[in-house]
């Protein structure tokens, strides 16, 4: 069956601000699902939108499929439940910085570290929407919020790393504004066995507008951000003309023909290396020292939870000598009373 | 001495030592003996919160009684006709559980100055300090004894050790005339790959049962005739193993695979435990980061089409507060078991309590009543755990089943059920459109249950979730919606009355008293109504399994009786709800916060106080 984008538009009126970032995640995940039914031989009742609390988390009425809006904090948890209980279906997670890093930490890193076969999608605003701007978790040092009227105090977390450091095996960073960038991703996080977490910044316009603008602005967007190819060189800027090296241990942006430096010389970008390191450098530049890496930057196979799970249901059940309950209560030690 | 075999009906003992003494497997391979005997028994583990506190001293103390007998057997006894005592802080801690007319068997190698004084007493005379040379006291150098036994056994001197407990039970088999097969066997399969352990500790054992035929110093053996129970097979079941097996029983009947989100906690654990061992019939856990993940991955699971639950205690209850509200709201079916021990907060948690009644019918924000049930004994918490899953899953909402640290852990002998004699159970899951488009929470007339329909059902897409919804699935803040559904999602769980069983009365229908309790201390509570009885008194319990809603016939119930006292191991928790309820009667209370069961004299006494 071919689906289009239209087929997974819920009848509820979206509810977002005018402007507000998270409309476009909505498009380019509506967009994706034709493209991961396709790809994966998928049906539209296979897929489960479940989300946590705050404006990202409005994200699963405006589906068409089943959806779960659960409470602040949980949906990891939520959505790992509902995957175990049937790992035939196609699980998605929709939270936001104050959902997945603050309240929800704790399971969103150990949704990571099982490597359990849900795609999450992090709408990083780095503010609190929905109870009306508050710095969250993500906030840069120094950020004036109504509960930081002095700047606060305190570093954010960057979730890349998070991810980097509960053995994650797939993490992508897009923006709300790269509508197609962002639908490419959706479809490699389908096809990705394990958690795949990307992240996207997205514009709060009401609380934090503009915190990702210096990335966002198509005038500039080019020369401060990389979109990572997995097999190709990472290049970047308006003409083309700027790329990364390893300098020592260390990342640097280089000019293409100056010095001699040639397109042979940069760092090519794979995705599917084990070793986290080169990864860990990527997700942590930052402008204007480096341009921001989006794309797919981490992708690598391993055992997911539910194979684990499966596996093991198959081992247990091929040496079992109970079969069902009347075999259970008989078993082990009995005797008889006549 | 004088050696005299007595028929007796009933005998209590009590095995204490240190920690690692092993104390818990003597008393149970003890119990077992006497279960496959044909004995009724009752246990009683009492264990402290630290796996090992300082060796000797009280706080390390560990115990086990058990209650055999060749009548009916519902408590594991007050006080011990028999006391084991292991070390001097053992004897210290539990002498004042033993009656005057006692026997206390002492392993005296650890009645030296070093132990005496660890154990905490002020003079070198325990036995005088604690005024109880009215006992019989047998001191045997059990440690010297179980080394000799050994010494040419070829284990280290840890291993040796480590034996004396068996020692010890062969002293018991001795003077309660037990047969050691059930044992042997144990032992057998407990040590298969390392048969050296086998034949030594059978050896031990042995020794133990020859050492206590030939002092002469033990004036008493004691013969407990087989009671006569209705034919069939049984087994010995503790009440957390009878919960798992009862969820998996559940599971089986309605065709849900099962799945439990738990964290680990005392004295919940063995729940999640035995359920990880059964993924041969079809359960899956999944031991959570903390509780909270523990009922939201179960939510989810639910949703998914499992059978879900989620077991814990009470500070755990507390943290899955918020979720219990999300599993109410969103309809779905999951049954949270909470074994209860003391609090508040970390309490003494390894002893047993009836205090989270108000918890589980109340802790909640915003109006969330839940079904509520109470597992009575440790073999009845079978039937609690499958009935509580079927109603969650035929009336599609969460359920809460109350059981305590006392029967969690306590056992008794089972007759084997027949699953063909359990119902079916019948989720209202649906496979396809009965209506375009599907409304998730339209409700049936009988139950006010909604439908189940699981993703991954073709033209069946619908949203769930935590805000208040009309019956179409649309979020709704209306007013008048807001209200019609707390009112719908109330009157569901008020119908479960219409399917759960009447209440019962133990003895006669109309008396001067009414004994009202609920859960765990039903067998308190029934022995002390007996014992009443046999005093010519007139009396009669209430035992209440099903706590929300109360059955159908309650009020016509308490209108019988003169007086009704409401006994619970809590300041009154059962009793202030019933007052609640049922505000033309009078409740009189009987309550004991002390992280022990009941004692049965303290019942008759408080109720003799009445007549």
């Amino acid at each position: 069956m071919k689906y289009t984008p239209q087929d997974f538009k819920s009848n509820q009126e979206v509810k977002w601000c005018p402007g507000c970032g998270d409309y476009a995640i909505l498009a380019s995940v509506q967009r994706a699902l034709p493209e991961v039914c396709e790809a994966l031989n998928y049906t539209k009742e296979r897929f489960v939108f479940v989300s946590g609390i705050g404006c990202s988390s409005r994200f699963p009425y405006y589906m068409e499929s089943y959806g779960f809006h659960g409470i602040h904090g949980r949906a990891s948890v939520i959505a790992t439940g509902v995957k175990v209980a049937n790992p035939t279906l196609s699980v998605w997670q929709i939270t936001g910085d104050g959902d997945a890093l603050a309240i929800g930490g704790n399971h969103f890193i150990h949704a990571v570290r099982r490597n359990i076969d849900i795609n999450i999608i992090l709408f990083n605003n780095q503010i609190y929407g929905l109870t009306k701007g508050q710095y969250s978790p993500t906030s840069v040092l120094g950020k004036v919020t109504k509960t930081s009227p002095y700047g606060t105090v305190e570093h954010p977390f960057n979730p890349g790393a998070l991810v980097l450091g509960s053995r994650g095996t797939f993490f992508a960073r897009s923006l709300d504004v790269e509508l197609e960038l962002t639908q490419k991703i959706m479809v490699a996080s389908a096809k990705h066995d394990g958690t795949a977490v990307t992240e996207v910044l997205v514009n709060c316009v009401i609380f934090n507008d503009k915190t990702h603008f210096v990335l966002s602005d198509r005038e500039n967007r080019a020369d401060r951000t990389i979109i990572l190819k997995h097999g190709e060189p990472m290049i970047f800027g308006k003409n083309r003309d700027k790329g990364l090296m390893l300098d020592g241990i260390k990342i640097k942006v280089v000019k293409i023909g100056e010095n001699g430096i040639t397109e042979k010389d940069l760092l090519v970008h794979d995705a599917t290396e084990e070793n986290p390191g080169l990864h860990s450098m990527l997700i942590d530049m930052k402008y204007p020292e480096y341009p921001v890496a989006l794309g797919v930057i981490r992708a690598v196979k391993d055992k997911t939870y539910d194979d684990n799970v499966r596996d093991q249901l198959i081992e247990v059940k091929e040496k079992a000598t109970i079969h069902n309950m009347d075999e259970l209560l008989k078993s082990g030690s009995t005797w008889e009373v006549k | 001495m004088q050696h005299k075999v007595i028929d007796t009906k009933e005998v209590v003992i009590r095995f204490t030592g240190d920690s690692g003494d092993g104390m818990q497997l003597t008393g149970t391979l003890f119990a077992d003996a006497s279960a496959i005997f044909g004995n009724e028994i009752s246990t009683f583990p009492d264990y402290p919160a630290e796996i090992r506190a300082p060796q000797g001293t009280v706080a390390g103390v560990s115990g086990f009684q058990v209650n055999i007998g060749s009548g009916e057997i519902r408590t594991p006894g007050d006080y011990c006709d028999v006391l084991v005592a292991m070390n001097p802080a053992a004897l210290r801690a539990n002498a004042k559980w033993s009656k005057p007319t006692a026997t206390i068997i002492i392993d005296s190698d650890t009645f030296d100055e070093k132990g005496i004084v660890k154990a905490g007493f002020k003079t070198n005379d325990p036995v005088a300090e604690l005024k109880i040379q009215d006992r019989i006291i047998i001191f045997a150098p059990i440690t010297t004894l179980t080394k000799e036994s050994l010494k040419d056994s070829g284990l280290d001197a840890k291993a040796v050790i480590r034996s004396k407990n068996m020692f010890t039970l062969g002293i018991c088999y001795y003077m309660f005339n037990r047969p050691m097969e059930s044992t042997f066997k144990y032992l057998e399969k407990k040590f298969r790959k390392k048969p050296e352990l086998i034949e030594a500790n059978k050896k031990v054992i042995k020794d133990g049962f020859n050492y206590a035929g030939n002092i002469h110093a033990i004036p008493n053996t004691y013969s407990i005739a087989p009671s006569k129970q209705e034919k069939g097979i049984y087994r010995n079941i503790n009440g957390n193993q009878a919960t798992a097996w009862g969820l998996l029983a559940a599971s089986e009947k309605s065709g849900r695979p099962l799945f439990c989100g738990s964290y680990p906690i005392t004295p919940a654990t063995s729940i999640l435990e035995e359920l990880a061992i059964h993924k041969e019939l079809n359960a899956k856990t999944l031991q959570c980061e903390d509780e909270i993940a523990g009922i939201c991955t179960s939510i989810g699971a639910a949703y998914a089409g499992n059978f879900a639950v989620t077991t814990t205690s009470g500070p755990g209850l507390s943290l899955k507060s918020e979720a219990l509200g999300l599993a109410m709201i969103t309809e779905l079916p999951l049954v949270i078991v909470d074994v209860q021990r003391s609090g508040p907060s970390t309490g003494v948690p390894t002893k047993t309590e009836q205090t989270d009644l108000n918890q589980a019918l109340y802790g909640r924000n915003g109006e969330c009543p839940i079904a509520v049930i109470a597992a009575h004994s440790p073999s009845h918490c079978f039937d609690a755990a499958f009935y509580a899953g079927k109603y969650a899953m035929e009336h599609m909402m969460p359920v809460i089943l109350l059981t305590e640290g006392f029967i969690g852990n306590g056992s008794e002998p089972w007759k084997i059920p027949s699953m063909k004699d359990y119902p079916e159970i019948n989720p209202p899951i649906i496979d396809k459109p009965q209506e375009v488009p599907y409304w998730p929470y339209k409700r049936d007339d009988l139950r006010f249950a909604r439908r189940w329909a699981l993703p991954g059902t073709v033209g069946l897409e619908h949203r769930v979730g935590g805000l208040e919804k009309n019956n179409d699935g649309g979020v709704s803040s209306d007013p008048l919606v807001h209200e019609r559904m707390v009112k719908e999602r109330a009157e569901k769980v008020a119908r479960l009355a219409n399917f759960i069983p009447e209440q019962k009365v133990i003895g006669d229908e109309k008396a001067d008293v009414l004994v009202v309790g609920w859960g765990g201390t039903f067998g308190h509570l029934y022995t002390a109504v007996k014992e009443l009885h046999t005093q010519g008194k007139s009396v009669s319990l209430a035992h209440f399994d099903y706590i929300m809603p109360l059955p159908k016939n309650t009020a016509k119930i308490f209108a019988n009786y003169k007086k009704i006292i409401v006994c619970e191991l809590n300041s009154g928790q059962f009793a202030n709800y019933l007052k609640g309820e049922f505000q033309q009667f009078q409740f009189l209370q009987y309550n004991k916060v002390q992280g022990q069961p009941f004692i049965v004299k303290e019942i008759v006494d408080a109720v003799n106080a009445i007549l």
